[in-house]
């Protein structure tokens, strides 16, 4: 995981000078005067030998946690990003907590009731919407629930916590129908595996109530969707710029394509660093969570003891 | 011998992707419009006789263009997908046979590439490129081999354990012919099912850069950038981005179709 982090540095640190031509010409256009570029050069540390660009971009990455001026903006690139770090934030909150919302029940029924008509739905839906496009999933929500049923609004956010989740319903939704097709389907596989192991059919024997054994079979189907969920991670997050964008959503992922376009490469610089970190740092978090609730995770056994058979444990 | 008989999915797969391929050949040929001939006078038409998909902002034939739109998204899908097809199953089949070094660095190379948001990379890329065909190009060599060297590694690396790779070996053939002859026919048929699917996901990545700005550029019609344009009329003219949109999701089903079909083959075998 740091390995990605530390790839991602040096790749974008690369990037900027693999552009063909001149960053600083591109950044003024053709019309600037030779003084302007050489002026723009000392700005952005251009006049300096590469590898001494690279020691003073990781100083001040690592003391600062900056990238050097936003262009287009003229603040510090990290205050820019940071600004609009809540609003993705809560977007990539709201879609996970949709995506368990669905998929649990979900995978649960299809799972308890095998070839019923939930199973059925899981397993034909998935045919049909793997084809399409996040925004333009989006779009239609936008044309059914904001325009024609005026349920939601149609886009940007309001004031307030509950004005927040009234304004992420829509695009968060979109990004969770986008990512529940696969937890369901492993969810439900990882059930079925559980509900065949002995220690089901133990707790079958001695009659314990439905309600106390599904939970038993669900808490140990769980850390295995929530292992591939962290895999996930990064379609989460590429979804959410992606969608920022349909719902005119003020976040990181409105800032990128719109720093793409100026061509302010000290922004598109931190926004790649600081996603990188988001997907890392939100994997952490799903291991973490992962331990909580499989204990032998907790307990440092981990490794061997997480990859056996799950039965009889929980 | 029992015969094979054909999944209903994956004839399905065929008929409906048969279909668009041909509609969208055909329609530009026999259409009395242009798909980039602008018409003030008869701008954002609803469907009728006339304009069977209705008209955009600038009055051109919406039917004409979803179907040239089809002609370039779908070549495209086909010739970006090909390169990483080859690249991915080669480093799969030497990673699976080898392991060792190939091995690991298969392996780290796509666990760092994994963890990256794909759309952060294409706008990375885009930057550098500039926006375009070759930005998709490029995106998708870097990361569309991944998923063919993942699924071809693990069924190599299990073929490889069997006796008959063994006594292969021992008869004097060279890992060479062992790998082309022997494990490639065996291991083929599921990079082929990986690659119906990933084919899905590269058309929808293709249409999602389009709708960016990162795309297709114009006046080339592309899906993506046509469901850009109605965006802004949403709301009185759903025509505009929501037919566009639907060939997407037919190609989508098409395709899913024929790969879960491919599946349920490759099992009876």
């Amino acid at each position: 995981m740091l390995l990605v982090l530390v790839l991602v540095t040096i790749g974008v640190f690369l990037i900027v000078r693999l552009v063909p031509g001149d960053p600083a010409q591109m950044v003024l256009g053709l019309k600037a005067r030779p003084e302007q570029i050489a002026d723009m050069h000392h700005r952005l540390g251009l006049d300096q030998s590469i590898g001494k660009q690279f020691t003073s971009f990781i100083g001040t990455l690592l003391a600062t946690g900056d990238t050097g001026q936003s262009i287009a903006y003229n603040v510090s690139s990290r205050a820019l990003v940071l600004s609009r770090l809540p609003v993705s934030l809560w977007l990539i909150g709201c879609s996970a907590v949709l995506v368990v919302a669905i998929s649990l029940p979900l995978a649960m029924t299809a799972a308890l009731h095998k070839g019923g008509w939930v199973d059925q739905l899981v397993r034909i839906v998935p045919t049909i919407t793997l084809g399409m496009p996040e925004f333009w999933v989006g779009l239609v929500f936008v044309l059914l629930f904001a325009v024609t049923l005026k349920i939601f609004p149609v886009g940007g956010t309001q004031p307030g916590i509950d004005g927040m989740l009234y304004s992420m319903a829509l695009p968060s939704l979109t990004i969770a129908l986008a990512q529940t097709p696969f937890i369901v389907r492993s969810l439900r596989t990882r059930i079925l595996e559980v509900l065949g192991a002995d220690f089901v059919v133990t707790l079958r024997a001695a009659h314990l109530p439905e309600r106390v054994i599904r939970r038993h079979v669900l808490r140990n189907a769980l850390l295995p969707a929530l292992q591939l969920y962290g895999m996930k991670i990064s379609f989460l997050v590429g979804g959410t710029l992606v969608v920022e964008q349909v719902f005119g959503l003020k976040g990181v992922g409105s800032l990128l394509f719109s720093a793409i376009t100026v061509r302010d490469f000290p922004l598109i610089q931190a926004i790649a660093i600081y996603c990188a970190l988001g997907v890392v740092l939100i994997s952490i978090i799903v291991e973490i969570a992962g331990g909580l609730i499989d204990y032998r995770v907790r307990g440092g056994l981990g490794g061997e003891a997480r990859h056996q058979e799950a039965g009889g444990v929980a | 011998m029992k015969r094979l008989h054909l999944p209903r999915t994956l004839a399905a797969g065929v008929a409906l992707l048969a279909a668009i391929v041909l509609a969208v050949l055909i329609i530009p040929l026999l259409s009395p419009y242009d798909p980039t001939a602008e018409d003030i006078s008869s701008m954002l038409q609803p469907p009728s006789f006339v304009h069977p998909f209705g008209t955009d902002q600038l009055g051109r034939d919406l039917l004409v263009r979803v179907a040239a739109a089809g002609r370039v998204d779908l070549a495209l899908m086909v010739g970006v997908e090909l390169l990483p097809f080859i690249i991915g199953t080669a480093a799969g089949l030497i990673a699976g046979y080898y392991g060792g070094w190939p091995n690991r660095i298969i392996t780290l190379l796509s666990d760092a590439l994994i963890a990256f948001p794909f759309y952060l990379l294409v706008a990375v890329v885009a930057f550098v490129t500039g926006t375009g065909v070759t930005g998709i190009f490029l995106t998708f060599l870097i990361m569309g081999w991944i998923i063919f060297a993942r699924t071809v590694k693990g069924a190599t690396a299990s073929l490889a354990g069997e006796e008959w790779v063994e006594s292969a070996r021992v008869m004097g053939f060279s890992d060479t012919s062992i790998l082309l002859r022997q494990m490639l026919p065996n291991v083929f048929s599921q990079a082929v099912i990986v690659l119906v699917s990933d084919m899905v996901a590269l058309l929808v990545a293709i249409v999602t850069l389009g709708y960016l700005g990162l795309g297709v550029t114009p006046p080339t019609p592309d899906w993506g950038t046509m469901i850009a344009d109605g965006q802004s009329f949403l709301a009185t003219r759903w025509w505009v981005s929501t037919l566009p949109g639907t060939a997407v999701v037919l190609v989508g089903i098409a395709l899913a179709l024929i790969g879960d079909g491919l599946n349920d083959a490759r099992r009876q075998v």
